[in-house]
């Protein structure tokens, strides 16, 4: 067998087979228990042949075991898949199938019709671009038909199609038909779809489905499958701004710097001028990088790696963005959650919010009404249920870079995470960035003891610095200061100039008050890991007896001695302050490293400083030390990965 | 752009990257499960996509049962060393000392114990933190439901009741000490897809796949291969030479091969389009009882 000219000849049948144009529709059905979606969705499969003959072996097999409709074919048994779910008949969660026809590839998301389950409908509704609402012809149009449609039209569902189900059940009547018709469009019409139809059919025995039905001959309109096979959802992403969550950062070497994402919006080529968002620098685009080769032009939906052509602090997390176009910043903003967690919404807790590739704490500073979804009407509340809607002000601990989700549905898309059971805790759509002063107004809470360890969200350390004068420690712990900030985390920094000249002031360098001097900041640093806070401490502490005093002190487990070992010739090199200069001057005496010896810490933490490593280098050390020890929480890898 | 791809496989291409990268980013220590057979083939395909140039920034991990079929073997040795890639073979020893194996012991206890416990003893050796899986929710019905990113408890076990709702592409990956996830780019693919993938992207695969004279028994209507002497022959039983071929590999015992002339890739597509029965009826451990694929799941298995 020659595989290379087989697969050759297959290449050129797969591009003159001429693949369906239209990109893959992704919808989902949604109606209540027993309108017959999953009976629908199994006739769609069935009448595309996707139901294979050994499956349709184990469908009869269970069709008698578990069916409703007698001696036929239960479809509806094709797509249930949990034991238990299907003993009690009802779908509880979202199954996706696929399917194609000769014109077009399908996802279908079939979501429950239970009343509570707005969780999982909504789920399904965010990833679709199409929905199939079901109603029973018999019984109209129902409160949850108007709870479907406008949960379907707040996720950003801008095409509807009305599948009027069970015809067969009403004689086929056209009255009935066009009643129920009517009444949606008038219905719908608020909630501004773009399209909008209504489709007589029998899921059970086919009538509309993929063949005109002879029963139905008043109605002139395309099958439902003729239908999803020729609509255009597409509201072009592409013409919409450029927009690129910065995914992971690829440096397989050090001449490549690749940000890797996948287009949420627009187009880019190279040469394009894009900002990243939230500091606003400027760059241009100098490769679009794929494994297929360099690309001159991408699109939204393609996952591509972009270089740029200055070296900006650009990381995960990170919104690349059209310049001319750019998307709002701001670390308040108000948005629609959708509450999907059994733990009710709690004001003021702090939950981790993601958006894009970023994930930041975030938490609700107000809850402005609860939406009621049948009647779209306004509530007053105070928290959020499992199912409920509502409207809140958020804030996050740092500005993020956001759209209106009404203008882009990936941008001004979140998730909120429970930050103690990790459950996702709801869905966020962002309304419109706030200005800090105008228009906060924060709850009345008040914190309790419980309630500020819970905020904290950290488990407390003393990072203890110690090493040569000139060795980096303080630039060291400013970057690893600066980059817990930058994570939420609450933090100080005890060093010299804040120690000596304050608490130890009246402390000179003899022996007795040196280690006077490391005691008191010892206990200081203790007192501050009770408050729950990460201590960071630089101080060249030469002696092991004293560094072994601190430890304990603060107790083991809380005390991370990190020894920043760079050798004496370079730091005498550096000598920052010509601290150096004077003491082998002789104008400073008992100078560590000149004529004092400095005791090297045998079983340290952490060791840094060796190898010529950068300030940077090491902190990022520092860092990954605390995540792997669970300090700190991981959450985003910026730090990780593109060093 | 990549021409080969019809606008359906572009997209599903895309969404796997995403996904891929995703797990890398927010993810210690992850592994790809490498199971050999074209899902795996066309996942470790997407993977070398989403991270070029640079290499793949997770090992593979195979969870060997010592009865997979020669030719396997020999493709992974032959893809690892093609692809520069490191490839973690994991036997599980404990259960080869206790004589487990799919003639001795049956099909279920030996899948529970060679692969099931297997992967669970690779993953907390290694302590790897999250596994792609070529499973697509295409294959069973229950796989309809699963998640792109599946929990898993720190003990392996998957709770129907304790999975994440996924919206748009916003991925709920954090996790607690000890906790994992099975991540599954191609969720969205179907067979016809993967297979019209690999060709399209020229991804070698087994050549099991192709129909080939090979010696086989029939056995209880299913086509058994006697790729060693360790397949007991019952009596009067006797190899006999048929054109066969596999649409899914695993232990040979346990891999019911189907007559077919298909010899390339674009023969077996043009044969699936037109045949009826679904790639799982090869594969013997799902025939025990419905749901059962549903009860690995919670296992541990996928
Ligand atoms: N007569 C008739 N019965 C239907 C039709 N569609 C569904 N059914 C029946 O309605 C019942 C509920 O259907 P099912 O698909 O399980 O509903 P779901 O809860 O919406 O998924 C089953 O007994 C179906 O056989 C239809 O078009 N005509």
């Amino acid at each position: 067998m020659n595989e290379a000219v087989e697969i050759e000849a297959l290449e050129q049948r797969a591009t003159a087979a001429g693949e369906p144009a239209l990109p893959t529709l992704r919808f989902l059905t949604c109606g209540s228990v027993d309108d017959g979606k999953s009976t629908l969705i199994g006739r769609l499969l069935y009448e595309q042949q996707l139901i294979l003959t050994d499956q349709l072996a184990a469908l009869e097999r269970d069709s008698k075991k578990h069916g409703t409709v007698g001696p036929d074919i239960d479809f509806a048994l094709l797509v249930d898949g949990l034991e238990a779910e299907r003993e009690q008949g009802i779908t509880i969660d979202v199954a996706y199938r696929s399917f194609s026809t000769e014109r077009r590839a399908f996802i279908v998301a079939d979501t429950p019709g239970h009343e509570q389950y707005t969780r999982n409908m909504a789920t399904g509704a965010s990833n679709c671009d199409l929905a199939v609402l079901l109603v029973d012809c018999r019984k109209g149009l129902l409160t949850q038909t108007h709870r479907h449609a406008a949960i379907v039209s707040l996720l950003g569902i801008r095409h509807v199609v009305l599948a009027v189900n069970k015809i067969d059940l009403v004689g086929y009547d056209q009255a009935a038909f066009e009643k129920i018709a009517a009444e949606f469009q008038a219905f719908a019409a608020p909630l501004g779809f773009a399209t909008c139809v209504a489709i007589p059919i029998s899921a059970r025995f086919g009538d509309n489905i993929s063949r005109q039905s002879d029963n139905t001959a008043w109605y002139s309109g395309p099958t439902l499958l003729a239908y999803l096979e020729k609509i255009g959802v597409e509201e072009d992403r592409s013409a919409l701004p450029f927009r690129m969550p910065v995914q992971w950062v690829n440096r397989p070497h050090l001449d490549f710097r690749g940000f890797c994402g996948t287009i949420a919006s627009g187009t880019v080529r190279p040469g394009d001028e894009v900002t990243v968002a939230v500091s606003g620098k400027l760059t241009r685009v100098e490769r679009i990088v794929t494994a297929d080769g360099d690309l001159e032009v991408a699109s939204a939906g393609d996952a591509v790696s972009l270089t740029l052509a200055d070296a900006l602090d650009v990381g995960r997390g990170d919104l690349l963005a059209a310049p001319q176009a750019r998307p709002e910043v701001a670390d308040q903003f108000a948005a629609t959650l959708i509450w999907m967690s059994d733990e009710k919404l709690l004001p003021g807790r702090s939950y981790l919010m993601k958006i894009g590739a970023r994930t930041i704490p975030a938490t609700v500073t107000g809850l402005k009404y609860r939406l009621d979804v049948t009647t779209l009407a306004h509530h007053p509340a105070k928290t959020l249920a499992l199912n409920e809607v509502g409207f809140c002000n958020l804030a996050t601990t740092a500005p993020i870079a956001f759209d209106h989700y009404a203008d882009n549905r990936v941008s001004g898309a979140f998730i909120l995470i429970d930050r103690y059971t990790n459950a996702t805790a709801a869905a966020g759509l962002i309304a419109f960035g706030l200005r800090r002063a105008a228009n906060i107004h924060p709850q009345d809470l008040t914190i309790t003891k419980a309630g500020r360890a819970h905020l904290m969200h950290q488990r407390p350390a003393v990072l203890w610095f110690t090493g040569l004068s000139g060795s980096g420690k303080s630039t060291i712990a400013n970057l690893v200061e600066q980059q817990l900030n930058a994570r939420g985390v609450h933090t100080i920094l005890l060093d010299g100039d804040n120690i000596r000249h304050g608490l130890n002031k009246d402390l000179s360098f003899s022996a007795a008050d040196r280690v006077e001097n490391i005691r008191r900041i010892g206990e200081v640093a203790k007192l501050m890991t009770d408050a729950g806070l990460i201590v960071l401490c630089a101080f060249i502490s030469p002696f092991a007896a004293d560094r072994q005093m601190v430890r304990d002190t603060v107790g083991d487990g809380e005390f991370i001695e990190i020894f920043v070992d760079t050798p004496l010739d370079q730091c005498i090199a550096r000598d920052p302050k010509g601290l150096y200069k004077k003491a082998f001057a002789g104008e400073i005496t008992n100078f560590t490293g000149v004529d004092q010896a400095y005791e090297t810490p045998l079983a340290a933490e952490l060791v840094l400083g060796r190898d010529g490593a950068t300030a940077r280098q090491s902190s990022a050390r520092v860092i990954a030390y605390l995540v792997e020890h669970r300090y700190i929480e991981r959450f985003d890898d910026t730090g990780d990965w593109s060093i | 752009m990549n021409n080969r791809l019809s606008a359906h496989l572009r997209q599903l291409e895309a969404e796997a990257i995403f996904i891929m990268r995703e797990v890398v980013a927010e993810f210690a220590r992850p592994v790809l499960l490498y199971s050999i057979g074209k899902d795996s083939g066309a996942m470790l395909h997407i993977a070398q996509k989403a991270f070029y140039p640079g290499k793949l920034p997770f090992p593979l991990l195979h969870v060997d049962t010592t009865w997979k079929f020669k030719d396997m073997i020999a493709f992974r040795d032959a893809t690892a060393a093609r692809l520069g890639v490191e490839i973690i073979v994991y036997v599980n020893e404990e259960g080869l000392k206790r004589g487990i194996s799919p003639v001795a012991s049956g099909s279920a206890l030996h899948t529970q114990v060679m692969k099931t416990e297997a992967l669970r003893q690779a993953l907390d050796k290694y302590r790897f933190d999250a596994a792609f899986g070529g499973a697509r929710r295409d294959e069973e019905k229950s796989r309809a439901k699963e998640r792109i990113f599946s929990h898993r408890s720190a003990a392996h076990a998957w709770d129907p009741r304790n999975q994440r709702p996924e919206l748009w592409r916003l991925f709920n990956t954090r996790i607690k000490p000890g906790e994992s996830m099975r991540v599954f780019p191609l969720s969205n693919w179907t067979e016809r897809d993967v297979w019209e993938y690999t060709a399209a992207e020229s991804i070698p695969v087994v050549p099991l796949y192709f129909a080939k004279q090979r010696p086989v028994v029939e056995r209880d209507g299913t086509l058994i291969m006697v790729d060693d002497e360790r397949l007991p022959l019952k009596p009067g039983e006797k190899p006999r030479m048929e054109r066969v071929r596999f649409r899914t590999l695993g232990c040979y015992p346990l891999s019911g091969a189907i007559r077919s002339d298909a010899e390339t890739l674009d023969d077996m597509i043009a044969e699936m389009r037109s045949t009826n029965t679904s790639e799982r009826q090869g594969r013997l451990i799902d025939h025990d009882e419905a749901g059962s694929m549903e009860k690995k799941k919670r296992e541990g298995y996928f």
